[in-house]
């Protein structure tokens, strides 16, 4: 965006052959600089109406205003963390116990840690390969005209409040999921995360259904994204490949893969992060427990943000809101480093602007 | 170029050659694969609007629910309605929508018109990447910390609104930066050309070409902005009464009515909750429709 | 044209705003309710309407149907003025009532001196003591689900024993010693509990500690310590996991296990197997002792629990209103006098049909004093 301040230039006579600079004519009329002037004169002087001073400062200004508050976001829960963590008798980042009475504070993020990277990596493992699927579909199978309304139909799975898949969750699918999980648990209990755990699986309430509720609402964030990466394939390799005589996997294989493995790769890290921080329909399906976490997909537990949702009501202690403030923070962190790892993977990409 | 004429065979080979049959079936399997993922999609969204429908609609299908709350009815009364659940939604809302649009609008400005490459600009880029994050529950435990216990406000409407607004700021400043970008740049040097200050130039002909595609974001934020239900939980109490003042006392609003009447294991509270999911997805989808009604009737005519 | 344009769009959103906001009313008519004749207190006081118009009260869940039916009546003999009841949880309703957030707490359990909590509401009360009111009794059962059983009977000890983790399978000898002539299938037993802070898991805990003669090992307290088992959200969320899980048992307030038609458990507290009724309930609650000092009505329930009256359901809990004796502004007392006074005379009638016990006489008159005493 140039500076157009300087206008009034006069418009130069385009001459036959480029580069060859047109002074020829001006250079005769301009007067040179009389010998004896001093410093040569200076540039003409921008004129800046305070009407762009304000809007720029606003502008500006707005802009600050986010990266304070994102700051300040982190160092407010470290100062309001900070007093309960001292206070803190167990070791916050390895016990495994939760207990925040602020009498007699003990409390450990671990088991919290735990649940919520187990059922989110689950919900990812799900999510991915059936939105890569989606993607590949609205970019390269779906009839041209169908493209659009299928698309607005997979993105209306956002647009659907999380409260609402938590009572889906936990009304209709926990029940309907009870064969799966009982034949699971029965012909591969032997494996560790299939095992019986804290949770009855005839009730549902297990990582397992929190984990399919999950990935469904991970499935129109990475479709999204990856849609667009993957619609901004050059034409010319497709083309290309398509002149080489390969098939319409094949196509997709070597060049809309290949191209748009990154922005998958980026859009998968951003639906982990938003798996992470999921606090209501996990909230709703996932039933708590007193065990700790076997890292079986049919215990119970609490993730970091079902844990505070939780215990919402009892912030009025500054000793005990602390706790889940610190544990809030451990979340932001966690969220934070996701990310940014997300927006790492595609820095280098410039195809993809 | 060959010049040999040889009779035996034909002059070119045959245009189109046969697939190996190998790589047929791959190429059925994966189109087999990539339309079953497509139906994975469905399966899920068509099985809740089914499940929500099913419980739900019918409860919502009276005048009362649209105008009536549940004031004086216990929780073994059927009746009522969920208007102050409605109004409590709405509010919060729009109360969140207004304070977040000017400074989102402002920063997707900043982005794109004054700050290419600057170092602030980078920094904001990341940070409306990093709160575009974050999660909607330690949003509303931030508000908790500043407003409720450091600077002693009681929990309102206003608080929920405001972690809203840290919810809704990325998602605008998000799709206007996309927008103001998507404008051409000879509008912008046309305009310069004239004369016309660089802040008239954005405010009446940049952001104006733009405006009906800002305009869709903003509702489609809008929409979902209001179906958080963390913010309510930690940031306001739940009142059966209509109560229009954001800055004192409970006020209801949908996810918290459902939050709340879930409680209640008998026929009235199922009624209740679905049919506030029923309402819930309708408000929604009417403020989508709503932002494309909108954005059609403010797009500048083209052609 | 493109004022218009916008005026247009403005007058469209204006003109929506208008109507919604026009077209709400709190007027509802609730549907007239049949008081199944249980024995409701016959005393009468007058009430002062008036005062601070929206109260605020939180707590305990366990009260929620009671909060509503007392509000219900509220609102029709004070028209205008209105009470707020976010059903949270026991812990969270004396923390907001410490804190000065709300008006009213709502706690099944009394405000405790080793925590600090009676300090702290004398702080609150600008000195003045908090005193707990007990207007609702509800019964807690434990509802079961296992397919073939319709009749069970537990002791404290064997439920202390269950809900502990010491007794794992249904067919177990500690269960069956007690049943004899039911065939108890060899399933494991899911144990449901509230999670979180719960005054229903407080006096639950209470009961098996008092009852079971040592076989509960572990404290009392709002969080359930049993250390085995799965939580579920709210008393509802205890309910619901019952109804849906062979071979579940749980414990939660009696209301809701009737509206999941769900099978209880009797209790034998040494005089045979006692069946959860509202008279078995009345029964319990009529021999309940109260151990606070003046206008604070706080009961001793440890002995309730410990009892072994014939014909008695032992496992009954009281739901305290926490209150400023003195300390509120004008306002707020006269408006929180009416509502309780309303509460243990009028709203009373209707608590049977909700799965609660009405106030015994005695009780009625010395809450009526308390309340009157109020500042």
């Amino acid at each position: 965006m140039s500076d157009f301040a300087k206008v009034g230039r006069p418009a130069t006579r385009e001459t036959g052959s480029r580069g060859s600079a047109p002074n020829t004519a001006p250079e005769a009329t301009i007067p040179p600089n009389p010998p004896d002037s001093g410093p040569p004169p200076a540039a003409p002087k921008v004129v800046t109406r305070p009407g762009d001073r304000i809007f720029r400062t606003l502008t500006v200004g707005s802009g600050a205003l986010i990266v304070v508050m994102i700051a300040l976001i982190g160092v407010f829960l470290l100062i309001q963390a900070i007093p309960s963590l001292s206070g803190n008798q167990a070791s916050f980042l390895f016990s495994r116990d939760w207990n925040a009475d602020p009498a007699a504070l003990a409390f450990g993020v671990l088991d919290l840690l735990l649940v919520t990277v187990f059922s989110s990596v689950f919900a990812l493992l799900i999510a991915m390969p059936v939105s890569l699927g989606i993607a590949l579909f609205l970019t390269q199978y779906a009839p041209k005209r169908l493209a659009r309304p299928f698309g607005y139909i997979v993105d209306l799975l956002a647009a659907v409040p999380s409260i609402i898949y938590g009572l889906w969750g936990l009304y209709e699918l926990a029940p309907a999921l009870k064969p799966v999980s009982t034949w699971l648990n029965d012909t591969l209990g032997f494996i560790p995360i299939f095992a019986t755990g804290s949770s009855n699986l005839a009730i549902g309430q297990t990582i397992f259904t929190a984990g399919i509720v999950l990935a469904v609402m991970l499935l129109p964030i990475i479709t999204a994204i990856t849609r667009e990466v993957f619609d901004r394939t050059p034409s010319t390799q497709i083309e290309g490949a398509l002149a080489l005589g390969a098939t319409k996997w094949e196509v997709v294989r070597t060049t809309v893969l290949p191209f748009g493995r990154a922005g998958y790769i980026s859009a998968s890290m951003l639906g982990l992060g938003r798996a992470l921080g999921e606090t209501i329909a996990v909230m709703i399906i996932l039933a708590s427990t007193s065990q700790h976490f076997g890292f079986s997909l049919f215990d119970g537990g609490d993730t970091i943000a079902s844990k505070i949702a939780r215990a919402a009501s009892e912030f009025n202690d500054p000793r005990g809101a602390g706790a889940y403030i610190a544990a809030g923070l451990v979340l932001f962190v966690l969220t934070f480093i996701v990310n940014a790892f997300a927006r790492y993977i595609i820095s280098g990409h410039k195809e993809y602007e | 170029m060959s010049t040999a004429t040889d009779l035996d065979r034909p002059a070119a080979p045959p245009a189109f050659q046969e697939i190996g049959a190998g790589r047929k079936l791959r190429n059925r399997f994966a189109t087999g694969l990539v339309w079953g993922a497509f139906l994975i999609a469905l399966a899920p969204l068509v099985w809740l609007l089914i499940t929500v429908l099913a419980r739900g609609l019918e409860h919502v299908l009276n005048a009362d629910w649209w105008s009536r709350s549940f004031a004086g009815l216990t929780s073994r009364q059927f009746g009522g309605g969920v208007y102050h659940a409605i109004i409590g939604t709405l509010f919060q809302g729009l109360i969140c929508a207004v304070i977040a649009v000017p400074i989102a609008i402002l920063v997707a400005v900043y982005l794109v018109e004054y700050g290419k490459g600057s170092r602030l600009a980078n920094a904001v880029t990341f940070t409306v990447d990093i709160l575009s994050g974050v999660p909607s529950i330690v949003a509303a435990l931030f508000i908790y910390a500043l407003w409720v216990t450091t600077l002693g406000f009681p929990r309102s409407a206003f608080a929920v609104s405001l972690a809203l607004v840290l919810l809704m700021i990325p998602v605008v400043v998000r799709t206007t930066e996309e927008l103001l970008k998507i404008v051409p740049d000879e509008l912008r040097e046309a305009a310069y050309a004239l004369g016309i200050p660089k802040w008239k130039t954005i405010v009446k002909i940049v952001i104006p070409t733009a405006l009906s595609g800002i305009i869709t974001g903003i509702s489609l934020a809008i929409a979902r902005v209001m179906g958080e239900t963390a913010p309510v939980l930690v940031l306001v109490g739940y009142t059966s009464y209509i109560n229009f003042d954001p800055f004192n006392g409970s006020m209801a609003s949908l996810p918290l009515l459902m939050t709340s009447e879930r409680l209640t294991t008998n026929a009235i509270g199922e009624a209740r909750v679905w049919g506030a999911a029923v309402t819930l997805i309708l408000i929604i989808t009417v403020f989508n429709l709503l932002g494309s009604l909108i954005s059609r009737l403010t797009s500048l005519k083209t052609k | 044209m493109k004022t218009k344009r916008t005026a247009s769009v403005l007058g469209i959103v204006a003109a929506g705003a208008l109507v919604l906001s026009a077209c709400g009313s709190d007027n509802n008519t609730a549907p007239a309710s049949d008081n199944s004749g249980a024995p409701a207190p016959t005393a009468t006081a007058p009430v002062e309407c008036g005062g601070k118009e929206a109260l605020q009260a939180e707590g305990s869940s366990a009260q929620k149907g009671a909060m509503e039916a007392f509000s219900a009546a509220y609102d029709a003999k004070c028209s205008g003025q209105k009470l707020s009841y976010t059903s949270s949880g026991s812990g969270a309703g004396i923390k907001q009532f410490n804190g000065g957030i709300v008006d009213i707490g709502g706690s099944d359990s009394a405000l405790s001196k080793d925590k600090g909590e009676v300090d702290a509401a004398a702080q609150r009360c600008k000195g003045n003591p908090a005193w707990n009111l007990p207007l609702v009794f509800g019964p807690v059962a434990m509802p079961y689900k296992l397919e073939g059983v319709t009749d069970l009977t537990l002791t404290a000890e064997v439920a202390a024993k269950i809900f502990s983790g010491a007794v794992t399978k249904w067919n177990d000898p500690a269960i069956a010693g007690i049943n004899s002539g039911a065939t108890l299938p060899d399933k494991p037993i899911t144990v449901i509990y509230r999670g979180g802070e719960s005054g229903t898991t407080d006096n639950f805990q209470k009961y098996l500690k008092a009852g079971s003669k040592g076989a509960w090992t572990k404290d009392a307290g709002k969080v359930f310590n049993g250390g085995v088992g799965q939580g579920a959200e709210g008393s509802a969320g205890v309910a619901d996991a019952v109804a849906a899980g062979d071979g579940a048992i749980g414990y939660v307030e009696w209301s809701y296990a009737q509206d999941k038609n769900l099978t209880s458990a009797k209790i034998d507290s040494g005089s045979g197997a006692v069946e959860l009724t509202a008279e078995s309930a009345a029964k319990a609650i009529a021999a309940a002792k109260i151990k606070g000092e003046g206008n604070d009505l706080v009961l001793d329930l440890d002995a309730l629990y410990a009892s072994n009256t014939a014909g008695a359901y032992p496992l009954v809990l009281a739901t305290y209103e926490i209150v400023c004796s003195k300390g509120y502004d004008a306002d707020t007392a006269k408006a929180v006098k009416a509502f309780l006074t309303v509460a243990a005379t009028d709203g009373q009638a209707t608590l049977a049909d909700a799965g609660y016990v009405p106030l015994p006489n005695e009780f009625q008159a010395k809450l009526l004093t308390a309340i009157g005493a109020i500042a």
